[in-house]
């Protein structure tokens, strides 16, 4: 049957088990637009093109399906760059459709031209320029499958006006890739796998440290296994909150630059480091030099190019998290590990002395009591909560305790602010019957706020706290510890956020005691429509722990003591 | 240390573009590239020489085949394998001192390929180091212009392209455009 390449797309996605898609018509992407009353897929109207990316991105990381956002040439496509380069830090697999000039066009610099491949070319997994409409269902099977296989990530597929135009014969049956180079998938070779058993069974003090690659495998269940046959307790990188339940009794938290102080610490002091679908980030890892100096180090990773990338490592199991772990499971040895177990716990030490939520009451609302009365409340529900990028990002990370993987959507690895509205809104897309949470600060929200209209006209409940506390927060942290509390462009003035929601026909209240915290937690969540919530928190508050950067992993900055404090004021 | 890889890619356009970027951004070190056709149509081949220590070549290698058009990659540095550099030198060359630069062409088994009434241009193969030292020699003479194509390399013995996985044929009318990815290219 003859169709054109814009009708040809649609019935493409439709085949890839596209329903939603996020975007922003303009005149290159138009004749695609046209062809969509021939498709039942769902447009989502966005008010910007980055929204769309995170949209996109939100739906990815919470469904684990593809997602796909859809903008037209020239500034519709370099709006995208920001949330291209997000899911690719976080390996998100999303697909991104552009509307190109006509072919004959290219290199004219046309109205609304940019060369987009080029632009993308360093921050997608692969890209592609389609030119005719003979390409389009072949061009679509391969951008799915390299999305979604392997290490996943994001995709763009530059579609020329002329090419969503002509036609050709298109038979609707579905088009295997040709990708004759890609190896998604490694195996490891027996020895190597050897030789990693040899090193968990003759550790004293191993730890496991459990990213974003278990989610993505979908190795909950066999991580779990794993510790629990061997006694091996497990500390989590940001993106990794969830693999492991965070109630667990080997659980350790959250490590690096605000993770938890113990965990640090019996990071630096293994002998044995198990690095499971992580990738020693520098916000891991602290001082290369320093890092875990005593340690072995296994790291089981689907990236070849992830190996000896940071760090210089004994053992490497390249391939499929889940995979690997079943091939050792049968071969891991049961071992007691209490004096190990028992020496982390007592590291814990002071710390919960010296927990915000331990600190005594001085009337002032803090981020942290708003995250754990959040937790609290939605304790047991399907709750997602999607953070922006900050102080608010870390104390959730701190004092949300995440028991499922997917339940927390954050941009880890560019740190994107303005990332968790429209990611929000991707994630209740992706799965309506969920509770979902944005959870910003006032000036990540402020950079994609015109989000909330594609909020109300989706008809989409998403919960929006923000954590205000009238500065960029984590860089005035960092002016203050490093930077001699010179509060350089950090104070933020910010609008009346009540009457913004009002605005939009959001619901919304200020909150400013701890006292109101729960009892505006419960409306929200009885509330039919979304609720928008102006926490205003104390303004100086800082994130502790802190490793500086660069520093070493062990050397943290420590919130102050209140007992010692005492002390030393007698 | 200098690597050479020998790699395959698809022959479609922008692979060339794909695999500078790929050295760009992660600050491998180049110190030549060339591609150019194969005997099979659909595949481009490419000799890139990296200054990587040993961790580093893997990393090279891990990352070349992360590109989605790579068939195919082989680090050989090390292994028994036969390098050349192709070099034309335009040297002055004048009545004084004409036989002297013929000699030494002679003695490094290079071709003059073109002679005018003030230089000559002498064409010559061979591993870098042969092209090195007849520089070396030919310099006191005057070198007016000069160009290398880069290396190129293969294995000794029993060829390896048997393991390039098969990529699809070149189309008539979409793979038109490949051609121009199959110009020899030195970077």
């Amino acid at each position: 049957m003859i169709k054109t390449g814009a009708q040809i797309l649609w019935e493409c996605l439709e085949q890839q088990g596209v329903t939603t898609v996020f975007g922003y018509p303009g005149g290159a992407i138009l004749p695609a637009y046209d062809a969509l009353k021939y498709s039942n897929i769902h447009h989502v109207l966005v008010r910007h093109e980055q929204g769309a990316t995170h949209m996109a991105d939100g739906y990815a990381r919470a469904s684990g399906r593809v997602g796909v956002a859809v903008a037209t040439s020239g500034p519709g496509a370099t709006n995208m760059v920001t949330g291209i380069a997000t899911a690719m830090l976080d390996s998100s697999p999303i697909v991104c459709i552009t509307g190109q000039v006509g072919s004959k066009l290219i290199g004219s610099d046309a109205f609304q031209e940019t060369d987009i491949t080029g632009v993308t070319l360093p921050i997608t997994k692969h890209n592609y320029l389609v030119t005719h409409a003979d390409q389009v269902a072949q061009t679509i099977s391969e951008a799915f499958y390299v999305a979604s296989s392997g290490r996943p990530g994001p995709v763009l597929v530059d579609i020329t006006k002329d090419a969503q135009q002509s036609t050709c014969d298109f038979d609707g049956k579905p088009i295997k890739p040709q990708l004759p180079g890609y190896r998604p998938e490694l195996a490891p070779t027996p020895d190597e796998y050897k030789k990693a058993l040899e090193l968990i069974h003759s550790a004293k003090r191993p730890v496991i440290l459990a990213g974003h690659g278990i989610i993505l495998s979908g190795a909950m269940e066999e991580v779990r296994q794993f510790a629990e046959r061997n006694n091996i307790p497990v500390g989590l990188t940001l993106l990794g909150l969830g693999c492991f339940p965070a109630s667990h009794p080997l659980s350790l938290g959250m490590m690096g630059m605000h993770g938890e102080a113990w965990l640090n610490t019996t990071i630096q002091e293994a002998d044995l480091l198990i690095a499971l679908g992580m990738r020693f980030d520098d916000r891991v890892t602290g001082s290369l030099k320093t890092y875990a100096p005593n340690a072995k180090k296994i790291h089981v990773e689907i990236d070849a190019a992830e190996v000896n990338k940071n760090v210089k490592v004994d053992v490497a199991l390249v391939g499929d998290l889940k995979v690997v772990l079943r091939e050792m499971l049968p071969k891991l040895k049961s071992q007691d590990r209490h004096e190990w177990l028992g020496y982390i716990d007592r590291l814990k030490g002071d710390s919960a002395v010296r927990d915000i939520q331990n600190l005594p009451d001085n009337g002032h609302l803090y981020a942290a009591h708003v995250i754990n009365d959040l937790w609290r409340e939605t304790l047991g529900s399907d709750t997602v909560i999607v953070t922006d990028v900050g102080q608010h990002q870390m104390w959730e990370a701190q004092y949300f305790k995440h028991e499922e993987p997917r339940t927390l959507i954050t941009s880890g690895g560019l740190g994107t602010m303005g990332f968790a509205l429209p990611a929000a809104i991707g994630v209740k897309a992706a799965r309506p019957e969920a509770e979902v949470w944005a959870v910003v600060g006032d000036g990540g929200f402020q950079m994609t706020m015109c989000e909330l209209a594609t909020m109300v006209q989706e008809n989409l409940k998403v919960n929006i706290a923000i954590i205000n506390n009238g500065y960029l927060g984590m860089v005035r942290q960092w002016q203050e510890f490093f930077y001699d509390r010179n509060y350089e462009a950090t104070p933020l003035l910010s609008p009346d956020f009540v009457k913004l929601a009002d605005a939009y026909g959001i619901r919304a209240v200020s909150v400013t005691r701890r006292s109101e915290v729960v009892p505006t937690v419960e409306m929200t969540r009885k509330h039919k429509g979304p609720v928008l919530i102006d926490f205003q928190v104390e303004r100086e508050d800082s994130v502790y722990p802190m490793v500086a950067a660069g520093a070493a992993l062990h050397e943290m900055i420590r919130r102050p003591n209140p007992l010692e404090e005492t002390a030393g004021d007698a | 240390m200098l690597n050479t890889f020998v790699v395959y890619v698809e022959n479609k356009p922008g692979v060339l573009t794909r695999v500078a970027s790929l050295f760009r951004r992660r600050a491998f070190n180049i110190d030549s590239l060339t591609v150019g056709r194969t005997e099979k149509p659909e595949v481009s081949r490419m000799t890139i020489v990296v200054d990587a220590d040993r961790d580093q070549a893997l990393r090279v290698e891990a990352n070349l085949y992360k590109l989605v058009n790579v068939l195919f990659v082989e680090n050989i540095t090390g292994k028994s394998s036969i390098s050349r550099d192709l070099a034309m030198i335009k040297v002055s060359a004048t009545h004084g001192t004409r036989t002297h630069v013929l000699e030494l062409a002679n003695v490094f088994r290079a071709r003059v390929v073109d002679v005018a009434p003030e230089t000559l241009t002498i064409e010559i193969t061979g591993p870098e180091a042969k092209i090195d030292g007849m520089l070396e020699v030919l310099r006191p003479y005057g070198i007016i212009e000069m160009v290398r194509t880069g290396v190129v390399a293969m294995r000794r013995g029993v060829t390896k392209l048997d393991q390039v996985p098969a990529a699809a044929a070149v189309e008539d009318s979409a793979g038109s455009a490949a051609a121009d990815d199959n110009v020899s290219y030195s970077v």
